[in-house]
């Protein structure tokens, strides 16, 4: 087997999609911020006509911080970290380098596409799959574009054995494909009618069907956009920047495998005291409970790869961002569970302890993870040292105040909304209309804008600092073995 | 076998699909017959409350509203009787929501009225004072989109045998019937209106947004 030493890989691709997560972090986060704040101060709804109210502007935000920020993320590390771990670099195939360009190209195209059309109102309303089919069609190629890459660099591997990180990186592919095409299943009305607009749809499942296929999708889309693939992160960024090896091969096998199979049946959690079948409801409670074992499966075989080398977190503040995304990964598994059990979820389900809980999972997990994986590449990728250290400690706290802000005041205003909707006075009468519900919430949506400020604050650090180091820092010959050289 | 599956990445992903897979055909598959079937009384929507509900979809209503009345004696309180599947037997797609910034809509119908809905889109705080739902004044402006709503109730029809055009259910009939039978559902909330703009456009043949979308509100029961 040849060295990794003697292969150069070729970053062309991961540096396109390394861009497009930091362009479209800044986009989805900035509208984020901007909605949560229309939640206490409504007269910004008025700003931009029909185009920036909140329903408008809502499913831009998830989009493009799941399609966008997110998925790029994904995307730069696995052109970075497929290379490596296969031992074989972009350069050597004419063919897969053209694959992953067009990828990179088709996707920033369907982007465009997928922000003109939230805006103009164009949406099936399911949400995390809002778009129209024609937008559909094009999510689709880019997604077979990207499987092509994937088990074309795996056809043309030096390295026998697929490690860890690129198991997670195929079953990111496999399952997306999946829960994508059956929940966007819809029949184009244009060619049965004849009539109306050309882009418009209609589901090809109705009522509570609709409901079970969605939510099995939407749930999903949680496991296979921001849990598998940023296992597959962690997996692979956490050791080569500690030089700690894995703690556990077995562990690592079982948690795999058991999240994948357990994963999938979680998402009737969603639908708890709804119109779907009980048994699919209780399965979807159950199931979720027992997530907590794979889940935390991944994060303890991450803690315990640190043994005995804590004193790296004074040292270096990327293991402070992987330490940190591995602890909100089980904060947020342990919760996710505990909202999906029958009674809690009575109190919990359609309140913003949902959007506090979904949010210290994306802002503590993934976020951390896609900005840490991407401060450890921009050394090597453009053989220059990380900017500023500095920099990147002052990013991480501005940032972990922000999550702590974000979610202990959703925490509060959910569990507040609960109890005062089912409140009932001394006679059995419902004690508040609605409307009280919502005007004690002024206090903790503005704390939640806040703490959005901060972590926006943070991402637009984490940009400066990968800017100036692709531009301005200072050069290094060799590349870095473990730790990431910063100045 | 999984030290081999490692090295052999084809069975390795027929191995991962298969297992991700098996969740949905156990969970999802079996159902779909049953609670596909539509309550007694369920009716599809007509062409105009179509057009209103494409309108409620098209500004994400669902993103701060749901329509699912859970079973509990706080929210039969609130917002009337629970939510039974076969109640939305004709929707495609579901609009549950998952948050409920504002109130339920399930049954907005039974105790909200035209004139409620016309003052509550054009400015939310002259009817709930403290409300934080944005204002919904170009719906006054723009007209309704009959062709599209047609094209779907026709594609339902054709497609999942809607039974439209049958004993007791909407008649949809051609397009020029259609719209006609629009215009004249959109008289009688038109009627309820105070808007002058609305009144004389409907005068003028046009069906506003807002009357689309109040004929779907009110429809909610």
């Amino acid at each position: 087997m040849q060295s990794s030493n003697a292969i150069q890989y070729d970053y062309t691709v991961a540096k396109y999609f390394t861009i497009a997560t930091i362009v479209f972090g800044i986009v989805g986060m900035t509208v984020g911020v901007f909605i949560a704040f229309q939640l206490s101060f409504p007269g910004l709804n008025d700003l931009f006509g029909a185009y920036g109210t909140f329903g408008r502007l809502r499913p831009l935000h998830t989009d493009s911080v799941i399609f966008g920020f997110t998925l790029s993320g994904i995307w730069a590390t696995w052109y970075y970290v497929g290379q490596r771990v296969l031992k074989v670099s972009m350069a050597e195939s004419k063919f897969l380098m053209f694959v992953g360009k067009l990828h990179f190209w088709l996707y920033l195209i369907g982007v465009a596409a997928v922000v003109v059309s939230l805006i103009m109102g164009i949406t099936t309303s399911k949400e995390y799959a809002e778009f129209e089919w024609p937008i559909d069609i094009a999510i689709v190629i880019v997604w077979v574009l990207w499987g092509l890459g994937i088990f074309g660099l795996i056809g043309i591997r030096r390295e026998k054995v697929l490690y860890i990180s690129i198991w997670y990186y195929i079953a990111t592919f496999l399952g997306v494909a999946m829960l994508y095409l059956f929940n966007n299943m819809e029949v184009p009305t244009y060619f049965v009618a004849g009539m109306g607009k050309w882009y418009h749809s209609v589901s090809m499942y109705a009522g509570s069907n609709d409901a079970m296929v969605q939510w099995w999708y939407g749930h999903n889309a949680v496991a296979f956009v921001f849990t598998v693939p940023i296992i597959a992160m962690i997996y692979y960024f956490l050791p080569k920047e500690s030089g700690q090896p894995i703690f556990s091969y077995k562990l690592s096998l079982l948690s795999f495998w058991g999240l994948m199979f357990v994963y999938l049946w979680a998402g009737g959690h969603h639908l708890l005291y709804s119109t779907v079948p009980d048994w699919v409801q209780t399965m979807g409670s159950i199931f979720s409970i027992i997530l907590i074992l794979p889940s935390w499966g991944s994060a303890i075989n991450m803690l315990l790869t640190m043994k005995g080398e804590w004193g790296q977190l004074k040292e270096n503040p990327l293991i402070k961002f992987y330490v940190l995304a591995s602890t909100f990964y089980m904060l947020s598994t342990l919760e996710g569970p505990i909202q999906a059990i029958k009674s809690v979820n009575a109190l919990a389900h359609f309140t913003n302890w949902i959007p506090g809980h979904v949010h210290d999972g994306t802002l503590g997990w993934v976020g951390f993870m896609i900005i840490g994986a991407l401060f450890h590449m921009a050394p090597r990728m453009y053989k220059k040292e990380i900017f500023s250290k500095k920099i990147v400690e002052a990013q991480f706290w501005v940032q972990t105040t922000g999550i702590v802000m974000y979610f202990s005041s959703m925490w509060i205003a959910g569990i507040t909304q609960g109890m005062m909707w089912r409140a009932t006075d001394q006679y059995g009468n419902l004690a508040y209309s609605f409307i009280d519900a919502v005007e004690v919430l002024h206090p903790y949506y503005t704390l939640r804008g806040v703490g959005g400020v901060f972590y926006l604050v943070g991402v637009f650090m984490w940009a400066y600092n990968m800017y100036k180091t692709a531009t301005s820092s200072k050069a290094i010959e060799k590349e870095p073995q473990y730790a990431s050289p910063m100045a | 076998m999984f030290h081999w599956l490692e090295k052999n990445p084809f069975f390795f992903a027929v191995g991962v699909f298969v297992v991700i897979a098996y969740a949905g055909i156990v969970t999802v598959l079996p159902d779909f017959m049953e609670s596909a079937r539509p309550l007694v009384g369920t009716k599809p929507y007509t062409t105009l409350q179509l057009a209103g509900r494409q309108i409620y979809i098209q500004e994400s209503c669902n993103a701060c509203h749901s329509q699912l009345i859970r079973p509990f004696k706080s929210e039969t309180d609130r917002y009337g009787k629970y939510s039974l599947s076969g109640e939305y037997a004709y929707d495609r797609p579901f609009l549950w929501g998952s948050e409920r910034t504002g109130p339920d809509l399930h049954r907005v119908g039974n105790y909200r009225t035209t004139d409620w809905h016309e003052n509550h889109m054009l400015d939310p705080e002259s009817v709930v004072p403290g409300s934080i739902m944005p204002k919904y004044g170009f719906m006054f402006k723009k007209n309704a989109d009959l062709e599209t709503a047609y094209a779907e109730a026709y594609t339902v029809k054709k497609v999942f045998d809607v039974p439209y055009d049958q004993p007791n259910m909407p008649k949809l009939g051609t397009f020029a019937e259609a719209k006609a039978a629009a215009y004249k559902e959109a008289g009688a909330i038109v009627k309820d209106m105070k808007n002058q703009s609305v009144k004389d456009a409907y005068k003028n043949g046009q069906i506003k947004e807002i009357v689309a979308l109040i004929a779907y509100l009110n429809s909610l029961k």
